[in-house]
């Protein structure tokens, strides 16, 4: 069952790397002067809309998220409902903090909102996909003992993952090289980008290899 | 006694921590005094003679060109027709070659080598004033980078018309000395043309026009080393414009000189500030349309001209006397040599003009020898015996009317060079050995500093000695050095005796540390691992460590240090918000009620009432918040270095009497006595909140009375000193009056405040119970008259009464014996005992803050409101997740953890950029000077303070890190407490006795907290340290790494304030020890 899962796992994380990659190439093809720093918030937008399309499918596919209580419409719409808005709500959030951080406030709001739209979609979406709408076992996942499944695991990882690489995207703004890179927000997006498909390639690897230590308590 | 060794410890380790700072700081930054005084004509160089020596003689030029081309090496400078293949930088300046071969007896081409520190300003000052500069010219005026030594062009500019254009870092150095000025903006080294052209577009014009004296200083060249380095089609380019210009300029009258030079060279890289020949060696370019030279080149040519030597010779040439504090000597070939006066338009003769410049270095050597004592004794007494016999046979020959030998003229060369070298041996040098030896130091105190951290519990409890080897083996090395020194050399070098002294204790304690370490593990196994963990790279990279080695190593570029404001509270916020993860990360900041797994009987379940946890979850996430916000908040006082081009600095930092609108002024100030009140209020209402305000001691006598009154004191000055002039004419006098005496009675009233504080800390009130039975103590309280002003209800919460009885058996046993003596004793109420040694520091830190308000512009204020909120913002957040933890049954001492201290002292160097500070020269406030002073002062020592005081108010404030200890305890009755019976949980209430109680854990985790403080402090002066040792050749090493200055200065004055913060703890454990003496026979009668 373990070994079944972890391929589940190592699978579905391909497809979405898949899917990143494809998200960079494709529009590079069709619109042309696409580049990764040039028009930056395209490349942010198709890659974060690819996620979070993939992430939706590939988990409503393989039966992830919880099961729902009840299967009436009414339910499912307010569940949906609820989604939306904790994905809303998760997106001002990340701006508040990346501003906090000491993003500029008014200047560049855009580029600091798709950069929020970013990390959202990069974790929140999964916390939405694996637990649902339910803001407690989120921060239940969270802690030492919190995870009940090899996906919770993957979780923790990805997410750690992509915030500690957005927090390392930030680093090399104040330097003086004058590299396109370096413009905000691209070093930061790149940084959780980056931190990502980490934490997406690391999971199903450090999941295989701790798997003798890792015990769950429901399943 | 315990407390005297942690205090012992401390100075101790602080004073290792001085000696690698002093021993790094001898070699990196050598200081010389500078001689303020300046030559005149009428200047009497030898007593007992005419004042004949400067302006005797016509001089041969009226006018002369000095066109300054930065960074003009050698190698430029050089023409060879044999080159067929030049690389960029080669055979770009022909016409110098072409007229020292076409014209030989007209121009002269040297080497002109300067003296590192090869940086743009320090060679301005060095061809200007002859003198040798080092990094630090002490000097009589702090406030600006005025050069106020005597110099060329003061002494142009008394009689001459002085001319300038280019850099503009001579407008700094040289304040209104010039007739015209033309400076173009210098920083952007990535700009190449708009110096150069500035100049150039008004260069030709002026030639004609009205002056004596140009100066132009072209960058171009320069900036194009650092950008492209010379090998770049780029320098060519530069280099041909220079080569048209030279040519251009050639075109002189007669009575004109020209002289074309570079102030430094540079590297391969097309760097330069270091010592290295490609960087010192540089060009200068002698010219004149009348024969400047007796013939073509000789052999008694000088292969290289030092640049200090360009000072006496411009000078005499050009007929003013020589600046005082130069060091030069005249360049022989451009004087006729004696009997071939005549033919030249005037002048002096070779003989005469190094007899002039010989009795000026020797003036200038007995003044600067009476003030400073750095140059070594033996060779100043040689150069003085050998200035008197030349003196004599110059002064014989002349007498006898012979003409000199070419002997006498050759000593008096050679007096004049050793003079030099002596000068530069003693000034312009970096030490190598001695950096290495203080990095060296530094880096061991570090490790030193957090072995002792980590075992402050062990070495609390052993009583060996400990502190007393590593001490006296100090003392035996030093001594022992200074002997050796004193036997080999004759004199003491102080230095190196200190690094010895502190090197071998240092290993000596390490050594002992390890030794223990092994004892330790083989005593008890069991223990072994609890030591052995300190050291293993999960700890060290843990983020609480993280953070302050990202701080380090971000000292290390030079961008993150422009940056350095915004680093800091990024790192702190990054820290900051990692508590409430790791603390969820750990399963403890949500209640585990509805765990179903988790068996409740592994947990003390008394303690662990959901309701608890949420609320201090609650708590600590509240004061995040707050602390967020005020770290936000910061961010709008920060000031602006001239490298951040598009920053705007904060409106809060120009004084109130800046501002133009008389609203906004208003507006302003309302708002500055707003946070000031605020700040007042919070520091008393704290207080009151925890009973310290009901006795009569000389503390409260502060906090009632003294601290609102100084704040008036400080609203009123402020409102004096933003009165603009001439609103109130009549009035003038009073204002002054009041300027004078507001600041003076705000410092008086603080001097007393603190020593109040010091004098009588003790703030408990007692009451005993009247009528007291034996069941007293089950009873609820009697209702005590509102004296204080509290009402019944508040007076429940603020009384903390303590068990006497625990307190008088740990101090006298002898006298008690029985439990049943205890009930018949009367029961004593004590207010405010619980938070008896927190109180004092709280008092001390917010009486401290005012008057560190006093010294910053009024605007700032609000800053140190945020100040304030933030510290009690990190004071909450680190005593809920220790009560946090504690819920949760993991009880760990009154050890403070590494987060609270790193985000503790990160907020100090935060705070210092966000109440207006920069790490740089010009951002340093001198205003703070002449606060309650403003007619100036006398002396140097209170204005430096003044200024050091305003400088590291944040480094200051955030010093009182035993606050940190404290707070928890202090705390505990929230948690606790929480709605419970008064009667009964009497015995929870004891906050901070509990310190009292294990005196021993108390001295420890209290060297703990210090030592960790300190550690973070010393790692960053370790950084920057490193920094500057790697970096000291760096284009911008003066204005980027003056981090080190800052650095280490903030730590001297941390460490002084954190060991009297300790040391008032220390005072207050004394006088509650006493307290409770007293108390107890009065109790017991």
């Amino acid at each position: 069952m373990w070994d079944h899962e972890i391929r589940a796992m190592a699978s579905t994380n391909a497809i979405i790397v898949a899917s990143m990659f494809m998200a960079t190439v494709i529009p590079a093809v069709l619109v042309p002067d696409f580049s990764v720093y040039g028009t930056h918030l395209l490349w942010l937008y198709s890659v974060s809309g690819t996620v979070t399309a993939v992430s939706v499918a590939v988990f409503w596919l393989l039966g992830i998220t919880p099961p729902t209580k009840k299967h009436t419409l009414g339910y499912k719409l307010s569940r949906l409902f609820r989604s939306c808005l904790y994905f809303f709500l998760s997106c001002l959030f990340f701006h508040t903090v990346v501003v906090l951080y000491g993003a500029p406030l008014i200047e560049s709001a855009l580029e600091t909102f798709s950069l929020a739209v970013l990390l959202t979609s990069l974790t929140t979406l999964r916390c939405l996909c694996v637990l649902g709408p339910n803001v407690q076992a989120w921060i239940r996942v969270f802690s030492r003992h919190g995870a009940m499944s090899v996906w919770d695991t993957c979780l923790q990882i990805t997410v750690a993952c992509t915030v500690v690489g957005a927090w390392v995207g930030a680093f090399p703004i104040p330097l003086d090289w004058d590299r396109p890179w370096q413009v905000w927000p691209v070093s930061c997006s790149l940084g959780a980008m980056i931190g990502f498909l980490t934490g997406l390639v690391a999971a199903p690897a450090w999941i295989h290899y701790h798997r003798k230590q890792l015990t769950y308590k429901c399943k | 006694m315990k407390a005297l060794r942690v205090l012992f410890l401390l100075l101790w380790m602080c004073a290792v921590y001085f000696v690698g700072i002093y021993l790094f700081m001898s070699g990196f930054l050598l200081v010389r005094l500078e001689v303020n005084r300046t030559s005149t004509c009428r200047d009497v160089l030898q007593p007992g003679q005419e004042p004949v020596d400067f302006c005797r003689v016509q001089p041969r030029f009226r006018r002369a060109v000095l066109l300054i081309i930065d960074a003009l090496k050698i190698d430029f400078a050089r023409f060879d027709p044999n080159n067929t293949a030049p690389r960029p930088h080669e055979n770009k300046l022909p016409v110098l070659q072409e007229t020292v071969s076409s014209q030989p007896s007209h121009s002269r081409l040297y080497p002109f080598r300067a003296d590192p520190p090869t940086t743009t300003m320090q060679r301005i000052k060095g061809f200007t004033t002859g003198s040798l500069p080092t990094f630090v010219d002490v000097g009589n005026n702090f406030a600006s980078s005025a050069i106020l030594e005597d110099n060329l062009i003061h002494q142009f500019g008394q009689e001459k018309r002085v001319v300038f254009m280019g850099d503009d870092t001579w407008e700094n150095l040289f304040p209104k000395k010039f007739y015209r000025s033309l400076p173009f903006p210098s920083f952007n080294v990535k700009d190449l043309h708009t110096v150069d052209n500035g100049i150039l577009q008004h260069l030709y014009t002026t030639v004609g026009d009205d002056w004596d004296v140009l100066v132009a200083h072209f960058l171009g060249v320069d900036h194009c080393g650092h950008r492209f380095g010379p090998d770049h089609p780029a320098m060519a380019d530069k280099l041909t414009q220079m080569d048209g210009v030279i040519s251009v300029i050639g075109h002189l009258q007669n009575d004109t000189l020209l002289v074309v030079m570079g102030d430094h060279g540079m590297t391969d890289t097309g760097d330069h500030g270091g010592e290295s020949q490609k960087e010192t060696d540089a060009a200068v370019f002698l010219y004149s349309p009348a024969p400047l030279f007796p013939g073509p080149p000789s052999q008694n040519e000088p292969d290289v001209v030092p640049q200090t030597d360009l000072v006496p010779t411009l000078a005499l040439l050009l007929g003013v006397p020589i600046p005082y504090s130069s060091v030069g000597q005249v360049l022989l070939p451009l004087f006729p040599p004696h009997g071939q006066t005549e033919g030249a338009v005037g002048g002096l003769s070779q003989m005469e003009a190094l007899w002039i410049n010989a009795k000026q270095v020797n003036r200038f050597l007995e003044t600067y020898s009476s003030m400073a004592k750095d140059i070594p004794p033996e060779s100043l007494s040689q150069l003085k015996d050998e200035f008197s016999r030349l003196s004599s046979d110059y002064l014989m020959t002349l007498r006898e009317g012979r003409p000199p030998s070419p002997e006498l003229a050759a000593s008096l060369q050679a007096y004049l060079t050793s003079v030099r070298d002596t000068c530069q041996a003693t000034w312009a040098r970096f030490n190598p050995l001695k950096m290495a030896a203080g990095l060296a130091i530094l880096a061991l105190a570090c490790l030193m500093c957090f072995i002792l951290s980590e075992l402050s519990c062990v070495l609390i409890r052993e009583n060996g000695p400990r502190l007393k080897a590593p001490v006296v083996a100090a003392l035996t090395v030093g001594v022992c050095v200074a002997v050796g020194q004193l036997l080999t050399q004759a004199y003491i070098e102080l230095a190196w005796c200190l690094a010895a002294a502190a090197f071998s204790s240092e290993l000596l304690f390490l050594w002992r540390a390890c030794q223990s370490r092994k004892s330790a593990a083989a005593k008890n196994g069991t223990k072994a691992p609890k030591y052995a963990n300190w050291l293993t790279p999960r700890h060290l990279l843990g983020p609480s460590l993280l953070v302050p080695l990202l701080r380090c190593a971000s000292l290390l570029s030079d961008s993150y240090v422009i940056a350095e404001g915004r680093v800091v509270t990024f790192l702190v916020f990054s820290l900051a918000l990692y508590i409430p993860i790791h603390l969820n990360w750990d399963s403890l900041l949500l209640p585990p009620s509805h765990d179903p797994l988790k068996s409740a009987g592994l947990l003390p379940s008394p303690a662990l009432s959901p309701l608890t946890v949420r609320k201090e979850s609650s708590t600590l996430l509240a004061c995040l918040g707050l602390l967020i916000g005020s770290l936000y908040l910061s961010l709008f006082f920060h000031g602006c270095r001239e490298e951040q081009g598009s920053c705007q600095p904060s409106p809060f930092l120009s004084p109130l009497s800046r501002v133009q609108d008389s609203q906004l002024k208003n507006l302003n100030y309302i708002l500055a006595v707003v946070s000031l009140g605020l700040w007042t209020y919070m520091v008393r209402c704290c207080l009151r909140h925890y009973g310290n305000l009901n006795s009569s001691g000389g503390t409260v006598f502060t906090a009632r009375w003294i601290l609102p009154l100084l704040s008036v004191c400080l609203c009123l000055h402020w409102a004096v000193s933003a009165t603009s002039e001439d609103s109130f004419r009549n009035l003038a006098e009073l204002i002054s009056l009041a300027q004078l005496a507001l600041p003076r009675a705000a410092f008086c009233l603080l001097g007393l405040g603190l020593f109040l504080i010091w004098l009588d800390p003790v703030t408990v009130f007692v009451k005993a119970r009247t009528g007291a039975s034996a069941r007293a103590l089950s009873l609820p309280p009697p209702r005590y008259r509102a004296s204080t002003g509290i009402s019944p209800q508040a007076e429940l919460h603020h009384l903390i009464p303590q068990i006497y009885q625990r307190m008088r058996l740990s101090l006298d046993d002898g006298e008690l014996s029985g439990g049943h003596e205890e009930d018949s004793r009367p029961a004593v109420e004590a207010y405010g005992l619980g938070t008896v040694y927190s109180a004092p520091l709280l008092l001390f830190c917010g009486l401290l803050g005012i008057g560190l308000q006093l010294l910053h512009p009024e605007g700032m204020a609000l800053s140190f409101l945020l100040l304030l909120l933030e510290m009690g913002a990190l004071l909450h957040i680190h005593a809920s997740s220790i009560t946090l933890h504690n819920l949760h049954g993991t009880f760990s001492g009154f050890n403070v953890p590494w987060t609270p201290v790193v985000l503790w002292s990160l907020a100090a160097t935060q705070f210092f950029h966000a109440t207006g500070h920069l790490p740089t020269f010009p951002s340093i406030q001198w205003g703070a000077a002449f606060v309650g002073f403003p007619g100036g002062h006398t002396g140097t020592v209170l204005p430096a303070s003044l200024v050091t005081l305003n400088t590291f108010g944040a480094h200051i404030l955030f010093a009182g890190c035993p606050l940190l200890l404290f707070w928890p305890l202090v705390c505990e009755v929230r948690g606790s407490r929480g709605g419970k019976a008064f009667g009964e949980e009497g015995e929870d209430a004891v906050m901070e006795m509990r310190l009292r109680e294990s005196p021993q854990q108390f001295s420890s985790s209290l060297l703990q907290l210090s030592t960790r403080y300190l550690f973070i402090h010393g790692a960053q002066v370790f950084a920057s340290v490193c920094a500057a040792a790697i970096l000291r050749r760096h284009l911008m090493v003066w204005k980027v790494f003056a981090p080190l200055m800052f650095e280490s200065s903030g730590f001297l004055v941390s460490s002084v304030f954190l060991m009297i913060g300790v040391t008032l703890v220390l005072r207050v454990d004394v006088a509650v020890g006493h307290w409770f003496k007293r108390l107890i026979p009065d109790a017991s009668r």
